[in-house]
């Protein structure tokens, strides 16, 4: 039975290329059938087998093949581009004024901090300046979206590894965030509400009062996970020690956010390369050294706290005057103004049907998003469509780290350590 | 965006200057390496590299300059451009290369671009240098068809393996065949 197993050669062929084909190969097939008694494998027989794509514990459609010996994986290797769908060739179709419609579907949890990175990437092609109001109220929303990635984290991080009820109290929380973002854009989800050169609309009526409920009720909701798992010794056995990867490692492989933070290595754009206003409110960047499931755990949880002081601080400082550049060419005019405006009117019309013109050029920008560094390469041949729309996904390139983190575990630790990566599958196969 | 002159006009030449001298990493490249040429765009550090360079100046902005974390390999196909920004120095081709670079101890960013013609499109891999370049090489590698030298496995990562074709190439148009699934019957 071993010399089939071995029949594809060396190292390499054991996980083997990733179609189901190969899989199928690498098991035994003339495998005889014991029942009772008979010849036990070899003790270095290993087996291969696949997680997912349609695996709950895998957050969509993430594959996962995993060599194992016994219950110890040997190696694992992600498959991925079950979600394919070929976003940045859709990019490449849309008009800038359509582009954020695109991007906001990447990572469906962080919809608008991949409205803000492309909205940031086409104003530095257009060297414009948004006003005060919009930096505040984008910072605001952006803090607000990450409070709800971070708390579905914190359910579905709960779920994998057995806190059941942690998936309720997450979405709990998540629900209002929800509800909140509703009343400010309008959707729950993919929003399109933070747009180039500004917002699409100004902040509702009780938006002050709205956005202050829901920060002192995720703080409750974060106390109560803080008492419900950080002491809990079953959490902690099951999560500590697992799935570590240093800051060399974490360095390597490009992983950013959490990952690269619970190594010890401080690192958030916010502080290092601060975009909107950030360098101009108070919150600290959490760090642990340990670099295994617990810490990107609580890193998450208690970036949580760190947003609530930043929405905090928004709602108290909010600027006033217009929440978008006043340049006809980017932004629309006011809705009063097309009844009494021919030349509103045309660029109302000119702006939504063919868009506006960037001048040719390519830049790069990043923003800290929930998952880590989301970045955007745009390059610009002056017309109204971008040549190129290239999206930098944080989960991509943390999905590598799953290469190093899961060795050596148990697999149902590899479904804490998948989970702890935090992977969302829209925006690594885009 | 069927207009064939990839040549940018004047205007667009100027929004990039040279700016060797000030950021100190874009010039050491160019000493060490001649034939590369720095740049600014839009406040950002850039240099166009040589292809056959790319993964010794990796390497050099890595050991000597600390350059800890390689945040973006990524293609672009500018088959279809009608204004192409011209930087005197750099011979222009169909694709090019776009290595984005991430000092920490630096706080700084570079970005290598180095031009890639279509009928010999390779790059050396900077894959052995900085591991987290294995998917987005693949991705480049899958979606525009170029070949990465040295990359340890160069495979397709988010098309089918069987896949016809490399879907970001501006040649490659959309809906170009009906969508089937593996295993589907053949349409009727």
């Amino acid at each position: 039975m071993s010399d089939v197993i071995n029949e594809p050669t060396a190292e390499e062929a054991r996980l083997g290329r990733q179609t189901d084909e190969g899989a199928q190969e690498l098991r035994p097939r003339q495998h005889e059938v014991v029942m009772t008694g008979g010849v036990w494998p070899d003790d270095d027989e290993t087996m291969i087998i696949n997680m997912g794509p349609q695996h709950p514990s895998t957050h969509g459609v993430l594959r996962i093949m995993m060599e194992l010996d016994g219950e110890t994986v040997l190696q694992a290797k992600p498959v991925i581009g079950y979600l394919h769908t070929g976003m940045e060739k859709t990019g490449e179709q849309l008009t800038y004024v359509q582009g954020a419609t695109n991007v906001t579907r990447m990572d469906y949890l962080n919809c608008l901090g991949n409205e803000l990175v492309y909205a940031l990437a086409v104003e530095n092609l257009l060297d414009t300046e948004v006003p005060e109001r919009a930096v505040w109220m984008r910072m605001m929303l952006v803090e607000l979206q990450r409070m709800a990635s971070h708390l579905l984290f914190q359910a579905t991080n709960g779920m994998d590894i057995g806190a059941l009820s942690m998936m309720i109290y997450g979405w709990r929380e998540r629900e209002q965030v929800l509800r909140l973002l509703e009343m400010i854009t309008g959707l729950r989800m993919n929003h399109n509400f933070i747009r180039v050169g500004g917002l699409a609309a100004d902040l509702p009526d009780g938006w002050q009062q709205a956005t202050l409920d829901v920060c002192d009720n995720v703080e409750a909701g974060v106390a109560e996970y803080e008492t419900l798992l950080c002491e809990n010794p079953i959490w902690q056995e099951r999560t500590q020690g697992v799935g570590v990867i240093t800051t060399e490692q974490a360095l390597a492989l490009g992983a950013t956010g959490p990952i690269l933070r619970s190594t010890g290595f401080p690192w958030d754009l916010r502080k290092a390369q601060p975009y909107l206003a950030y360098d101009d409110v108070d919150f600290e960047v959490i760090y642990t050294g340990n670099g295994d499931v617990y810490d990107r755990f609580l890193i998450r949880l208690f970036e949580i706290l760190e947003s609530v002081k930043i929405v905090r601080q928004c709602v108290a400082r909010m600027p006033g005057g217009d929440y978008r550049v006043q340049d006809r060419k980017i932004t629309p005019p006011p809705r009063g103004r097309i009844d009494e405006s021919m030349e509103a009117l045309i660029h109302h019309f000119k702006l939504f049907t063919e868009g506006f013109k960037v001048p040719a050029g390519e830049t790069y920008v990043a923003i800290e998003s929930p998952r880590g560094e989301v970045g955007c390469y745009l390059v610009s041949d002056g017309t109204g469509k971008p040549v190129r729309l290239h999206v930098r996904g944080p989960s991509f390139y943390n999905l590598q780290s799953v290469e190093a983190m899961v060795p050596g575990s148990m697999v149902a630790d590899a479904v804490a350590i998948i989970s702890s990566v935090d992977p969302v599958m829209g925006e690594v196969d885009r | 965006m069927s207009d064939e002159s990839p040549q940018g006009d004047a205007d667009a030449a100027e929004t990039v200057e040279e700016i060797a001298i000030a950021d100190p990493v874009a010039a050491a490249v160019v000493e060490g390496f001649p034939g590369s040429v720095a740049v600014e765009s839009h406040g950002q550090s850039v240099v166009y590299v040589d292809r056959g360079v790319l993964a010794e100046v990796t390497k050099r902005l890595r050991d000597a300059e600390r350059f800890t974390q390689c945040t973006d390999v990524t293609a672009v196909d500018h088959a279809a451009d009608v204004e192409r920004v011209e930087i005197p120095g750099v011979v222009r081709e169909r694709f090019e290369v776009v290595v984005n670079l991430l000092s920490h101890p630096r706080n700084a960013r570079i970005r290598l671009i180095c031009q890639v013609p279509e009928d010999d499109p390779t790059v050396p891999s900077v894959t052995p240098l900085f591991p987290g370049a294995n998917f987005p090489e693949r991705e480049a590698y899958d979606m525009f068809g170029i070949t990465f030298d040295g990359h340890p496995d160069l495979a397709r990562i988010l098309m089918p393996d069987d896949w016809d074709g490399h879907p970001l190439r501006k040649d490659d148009p959309i809906a170009r065949i009906p969508v089937t699934f593996k295993g589907d019957p053949a349409p009727r």
